[in-house]
């Protein structure tokens, strides 16, 4: 039996449990047992019991059939294949998968006597599987259906299954995590170890290219991160010097200022802008913005690269506003309107009452906000590969072109590539210092909201 | 039970030495009337209470004194409320000095996320009430003492006025209110808040306050009316049933419904 026909009998058996197992809690309670809990949740239980052991054992199955399959298969193979090596084996065995598949190639090959033993064998393990997890279901549904009696604390258990569900959901997301991190974390140390941390941190030079194969040309490489962290910090500063003040002035005008048939249709607009795939705004910066500040510039007698800085930091600013102002204005709302009450009771207008009170109140949210923004700025990639170039310079000139970290890592990994040099694993370590950074940042937008949080209600 | 037809307030609505009168107020909030014709007199120096079931428009009337209402954007007020000679809804009243003049104490302490001293310092500061650091210092000092709670918080004035317990936190609110230094104080329902012993303390500033302003304030308590206030509104579905003098309205008042409410039949 296949997966599918056996995932599709467990949800049978669901709804078969939930109903035997409350009909029989009912059967007792008519013929007058005081019941501890309420039928449903001795049909939750015995629903429970029945499809959660088959379903652990199917996700078990899923995973470690293919090992155990090709484990056992690999015995079968010529001998002469098995003492050629891993990558050999490798190939005999997806050939014999083939070969399983369409019988009509069998007789040609010298594989087929292991072909011929790996369809016994899936037959053999399917007639097997289906029939453990048949048994569990109704073993399942059998010991729990006899359990149910009057004292018996349905309700209780199904409340810790049900919390057990729940946590090992949330360490799903938690391990993944960690996952990815110890992932990045190994590379990056596989990373410091060709190159020191010193130089990666603290180097002014940005050039990745190293020579792959002995007889290439080309240099030995040089990993000093500081121009793309200069180039992250100016691309993100000029892009939160546009959206925190406009993106907090349309929050307030929204929430405090507009009428609300026009808030009705201001607040989705602006939030339009959110949805706008980042590579439109990429060619948008490239395509419009950037020429549009040469010219400018040109005008004005200023030398300016036609992939600048600012162009990128411009858009990426319009781009972060929605995440600004939405925010925002969701924190305005909350501050109480009792503290605007009192406000205007003494005679102040309303925007000594927005700039003294409302925002004072509102202030953790905002700044949450802007810490959220500042993160999407540094992670953000497309607009600035697009629009401020690929090129490491060390400027705090915004006219002058410069890559980011995000932008870099990108690059690195594009294209064909061993995944030992430095080059590649320098991807790595950028990853890490952004993950850092990031991480840093978060925590102090939590630290100062916990610090300011409940001055008021 | 429905709005009364042709009601002429009883009792004594008007006042030799008014310095708020009301005359013919109507309240609309959109389609549906909440204020019906309401005249009355706010003497110079006195505390009039107005009571009545929940609903019937006593704190919607105590709003139109500072037109607080106008904060509120389906509400029309028509009708004419003056203030010292002048109708405060003329359209060439600007709001921000009549608010300074008639201040307004909330049902729920409100003081602003700053610290105490801020609080108190925020009326006088956007009215330029004060010219330098020591002027400011003194007006402060004076509020939170007239308001009785210089003793209790003299010491941490730089501490947030939101760390105050619910009673301190509404004195700190009149405190704040006082420093303006208005003529008329509003006050909604001031200790419904609060525990006895706070209201208590609320009671006997009101007492004090008399003195040097006007005030009107909006109570669900009978018992409270009758300590602090020396005239009484009856307020029904809108409409101002009767006015007396306190002691008049608690033991013989002379409309039906305000002895119904006040003997507990409804409310």
């Amino acid at each position: 039996m296949n997966y599918s026909t056996l995932l599709i009998a467990v949800l049978i058996a669901l709804g078969g449990a939930y109903l035997l197992g409350r009909n029989r809690a009912r059967t007792l309670a008519s013929q007058g047992a005081k019941m501890h809990s309420l039928p449903t949740h001795y049909g939750a239980l015995v629903a429970l019991w029945t499809t959660l052991p088959p379903l652990l054992l199917l996700l078990l199955w899923a995973v470690f059939e293919t090992r155990v399959v090709d484990m056992l298969l690999t015995l079968q193979l010529p001998e002469s294949i098995r003492l050629a090596g891993e990558a050999d084996v490798r190939l005999a065995l997806s050939k014999v998968h083939n070969l399983a598949k369409d019988s009509s190639l069998m007789a040609e090959s010298n594989l087929s006597g292991a072909a011929a033993h790996l369809v016994d064998l899936q037959a053999r393990t399917s007639l097997l599987k289906g029939g453990v997890i048949l048994a569990l279901i109704f073993a399942g549904l059998g010991l729990t259906w006899r359990r149910i009696q009057p004292d018996m604390r349905a309700r209780g258990e199904v409340e810790s299954i049900v919390r057990k569900l729940l946590f090992l959901s949330s360490a799903i997301a938690v391990l993944t995590t960690l996952g990815i991190l110890a992932s990045v974390l190994f590379e990056a140390i596989m990373f410091f170890q060709k190159v020191s941390p010193i130089e990666f941190l603290f180097g002014t030079t940005w050039s990745p290219q190293v020579a792959l194969r002995a007889d290439q040309s080309g240099s030995s490489g040089s990993f000093g991160a500081i121009p793309l962290f200069t180039g992250t910090l100016l691309i993100s500063a000029i892009a939160m010097f546009i959206a925190v003040p406009v993106g907090l002035m349309a929050a307030i005008y929204l929430s405090e200022y507009a009428a609300s048939n026009v808030r009705q249709v201001a607040k989705p607009a602006l939030e339009v802008l959110a949805g706008i795939p980042t590579v439109v705004y990429g060619f948008f910066a490239a395509l419009t913005v950037a020429p549009l500040i040469r010219q400018w510039g040109e005008t004005a007698g200023l030398d300016v690269s036609s992939e600048s800085a600012l162009a990128a930091g411009l858009v990426m600013g319009i781009m972060i506003i929605p995440f600004v102002s939405s925010l925002s204005d969701d924190v305005i709302n909350a501050v109480p309107q009792s503290l605007r009450d009192g406000s205007y009771g003494l005679g102040a207008t309303k925007s000594e009452t927005v700039r003294q009170v409302v925002i004072p109140a509102a202030l953790p949210g905002i700044v949450g906000a802007v810490m959220l923004a500042v993160s999407r700025a540094i992670g953000e990639t497309m607009i600035v590969a697009m629009a401020a170039g690929l090129a490491a310079n060390l400027t705090a000139n915004p006219l002058d072109s410069v890559t980011t970290v995000t932008v870099q890592i990108v690059t690195l990994l594009v294209g064909d590539q061993e995944f030992d040099s430095p080059k590649t694993l320098a991807a790595f370590a950028l990853g890490l210092v952004l993950f850092i950074v990031t991480l840093a940042l978060n925590f102090v937008a939590i630290k100062i909201v916990q610090k300011y949080r409940e001055q008021y209600d | 039970m429905s709005i009364i037809e042709n009601h002429k307030t009883d009792g004594k609505p008007f006042c030799d030495s008014a310095k708020l009168s009301a005359r013919d107020v109507c309240v609309h909030y959109g389609e549906k009337q909440a204020i019906f014709d309401v005249s009355l007199d706010i003497g110079k120096n006195e505390v009039i209470a107005l009571i009545g079931p929940s609903g019937c428009g006593k704190s919607t009337f105590l709003r139109c004194l500072n037109r607080m209402n106008d904060t509120i954007d389906i509400c029309k007020v028509t009708g004419e409320i003056v203030l010292d000679g002048g109708n405060i809804y003329d359209p060439k009243v600007d709001v921000v000095p009549l608010r300074a003049t008639v201040g307004m104490v909330f049902q729920k302490p409100n003081p602003f996320p700053k610290t105490i001293y801020d609080n108190v310092a925020y009326g006088p500061r956007i009215h330029g009430l004060a010219t330098s650091r020591v002027d400011l210092d003194e007006i402060v000092e004076k509020s939170l003492q007239r308001a009785g709670l210089w003793a209790e918080v003299k010491d941490r004035l730089h501490s947030p006025g939101t760390g105050l317990s619910g009673g301190q936190q509404q004195r700190l609110c009149i405190a704040r209110t006082i420093a303006v230094d208005p003529e008329v104080i509003l006050m909604d329902e001031p200790c419904s808040a609060l525990d006895p012993i706070a209201t208590a303390k609320i009671e006997e500033l009101i007492d004090e306050l008399r003195e040097k302003y006007t005030i009107a304030i909006v109570t669900h308590s009978m018992q409270q009316a009758a300590r602090v206030s020396q005239r009484t509104a009856y307020f029904h579905l809108g409409q101002l049933i009767e006015v007396n003098s306190t002691d008049k309205v608690f033991t013989t008042p002379e409309h039906q419904l305000t002895e119904a409410y006040i003997t507990g039949r409804f409310g």
